[in-house]
């Protein structure tokens, strides 16, 4: 059930009435059904991947907590007994023991991922090695990969890896857990919740909050504006462009680059504010994933403020857990030692950075160009890191210069284009097209056939005035919105706040890409 | 406590780690610092900081860090 499709509407009509309508502690048990009602829209065989990940955790979950249990009790009828070094023994003993059950969730779920997700992508780079030794290609198997899949076994995981850490209880009620991981605001394309955020939240009844409904159905409604009249819209003059690529060089490329972080931002924002607006009618509040990831004056900001919670999720169960590995440790004291200390204290840092930029990458799709994509993020920032000093000693040469508007404009404007640079991957899906795409960029001048260029990409003039206007729009409001909280404003002037939402339903209406030449699409995340 | 200040200057010259409170909610510090730091802990102190340890309030400040490392040296 896309979320741009009357269903969906319907859908969410009905859960709302009833929702409120229910004694409120059948809340919880409504949404759970309206969940997988939900999914089973995305195809019945998606229904049995999620309750495989949902009883697997809540097995794996529960077995840890009752082995942690055990452990309390041990050491406490051993209080007297046991001396310092026999409990820490003790205790390293046990937890070892927990993460070989962790490590059973673990293995299974990802291992479900890497070979729905994965598979074929492996097949081809093993026919690629085939064929160069004579040998027959394997068959590329077609399987299928449900709807959100990354979403929510990362979120369920993170549960895992939680209640491993003790940092969240582990569930009892298995309906409960089940509701965690398959609510159904999230399967789309995120956001990745942790438990202790979400769970309490899901669980506890609400009454209606006129207030909070009303939020929550501005929310809805921008979130359309953006993905209807802007996302799908640019849509069309980019697939024009990606259907023949090599006939698009030179200034087109630059084109491409501009359009594509208009799209996928209208895109990816639009269908969280989707996500949380439906959430947040319902009375539970999601975390946010994106902080005007645009303002960024560099790389390691983009990635705070863009898709917060993946790469929260990232640093938490990747990078950190992998950097204070014991083989990382001696790594460090080893380069230390051989390499000296400057170099050598940098080494794991920036292996465990490499590793975790080539997951994410790999997280976003199956192919080379999503890897390329990952490491070149990851080396902009090592560069950007071991640039420090230099840009430090810089600011305090021209104090006044780097503190000014303009300064900071350049900065974010710099950041956006190499940004968008690197996204241009994820468009032409192969990386040696990219690179000489990226190339033409410096050898083609074609800008004067631009302006007639943009009229043979599938848009009219009007089209092209409706998307300007759409995002001069959403970048209005995205600047007032650092200043300000804009519903809370409107909320004590009724009528400016009916106007604009009204206006705003009628420019999704009467601007939406639908119809003819149109196709209401999918969310680009949706298929990660 | 004199050794670990040694560290965190290190890492940024120009802040005053006896005095700031918010280095992580801040951005002062950022995963990579942190990961530095961590190393750099592990190696001074031979005290290791697990991965569920690698929480905010535990790197906010110098004095929760020197906290954390004798809470750890002491398990």
């Amino acid at each position: 059930m896309l979320f741009t499709s009357y269903g969906f509407i319907a859908f969410l009509c009905l859960l709302f009435v009833a929702y409120y309508f229910v004694p409120k502690r059948w809340q919880w048990g409504l949404l759970l059904a309206a969940s997988y009602i939900f999914y089973a829209f995305a195809g019945w065989q998606c229904l049995i991947f999620i309750a495989v990940t949902t009883v697997s955790a809540y097995a794996v979950a529960r077995l840890m907590a009752r082995m942690a249990g055990r452990e309390s009790d041990y050491l406490a009828a051993h209080r007297d007994s046991m001396d310092k070094e026999a409990r820490k023994a003790y205790k390293a003993k046990a937890k070892k023991r927990r993460f070989g059950v962790l490590l059973c969730g673990l293995v299974l779920n990802f291992g479900i991922l890497a070979v729905l997700k994965y598979t074929a992508f492996a097949v081809f780079n093993l026919n690629s090695a085939l064929t160069a030794f004579g040998a027959e290609p394997l068959g590329i198997p077609d399987l299928l990969l449900p709807m959100g899949i990354s979403f929510y076994i990362f979120q369920t995981m993170g549960y895992l890896i939680d209640v491993y850490r003790g940092k969240t209880q582990a569930e009892e009620n298995f309906f409960r857990l089940a509701l965690f991981v398959s609510f159904f605001p999230q399967l789309v394309q995120g956001p990745i919740s942790r438990h202790g955020d979400l769970a309490a939240q899901l669980y506890a009844p609400h009454a209606f909050d006129a207030r909070g409904f009303t939020y929550g159905l501005q929310r809805i409604l921008w979130g359309y504006f953006k993905k209807l009249v802007i996302a799908d819209r640019v849509l069309v003059a980019m697939q024009t462009m990606l259907d023949t690529p090599d006939g698009y060089r030179g200034v087109y490329v630059i084109l491409l680059i501009l359009l594509y972080s208009v799209q996928i931002y209208a895109d990816f924002t639009g269908g969280i504010d989707i996500t949380v607006g439906v959430a947040q009618c319902l009375g539970i509040r999601l975390a946010e994933n994106f902080d005007h990831p645009f303002s960024s004056r560099s790389t390691k900001e983009y990635w705070r403020r863009w898709h917060i919670t993946m790469g929260s999720w990232f640093t938490d169960y990747v990078f950190y857990p992998l950097s204070v590995t014991r083989p990382m440790m001696k790594l460090s004291k080893w380069s230390r030692r051989v390499l000296g200390n400057t170099v050598g204290k940098r080494i794991p840092v920036y292996l465990a950075t490499i590793v975790t930029w080539f997951l994410t990458g790999l997280w976003h799709g199956a192919g080379w160009n999503f890897i390329v994509w990952g490491l070149l993020n990851c080396a902009v920032i090592l560069v950007s890191q071991e640039l420090e000093p230099l840009y430090a000693r810089f600011r305090v040469k021209f104090p006044r210069l780097t503190a000014s508007s303009p300064y900071g404009g350049f900065m974010a404007v710099r950041t956006f284009l190499l940004m968008g640079l690197f996204r241009s991957l994820d468009c032409y899906r192969d990386v040696g097209l990219t690179f000489r795409l990226w190339g033409s960029m410096l050898t083609v001048w074609n800008w004067g056939e631009l302006g007639s260029g943009m009229m043979s990409l599938g848009l009219t003039l009007a089209d092209w005035i409706i998307l300007a206007g759409g995002v001069l729009t959403v970048a209005v409001v995205s600047r007032l919105t650092m200043r300000m909280d804009i519903r809370e404003r409107l909320y004590d002037r009724p009528v400016l706040s009916w106007v604009l939402c009204g206006g705003l339903l009628l420019a999704i209406l009467l601007f939406g890409a639908y119809g003819v030449g149109y196709d209401a699409s999918q969310f680009i995340y949706n298929q990660f | 406590m004199e050794k670990l200040l040694e560290i965190l200057t290190s890492l940024h010259p120009d802040v005053d780690f006896s005095e700031a409170e918010d280095l992580v909610d801040d951005g002062i510090l950022d995963s990579l610092d942190i990961v530095t730091l961590v190393t750099e802990i592990d190696s001074e102190f031979d005290v290791t900081i697990p991965a569920e340890e690698i929480v905010p309030e535990n790197f906010n400040s110098a004095a929760a860090l020197w906290a954390l490392i004798e809470r750890l040296d002491e398990e």
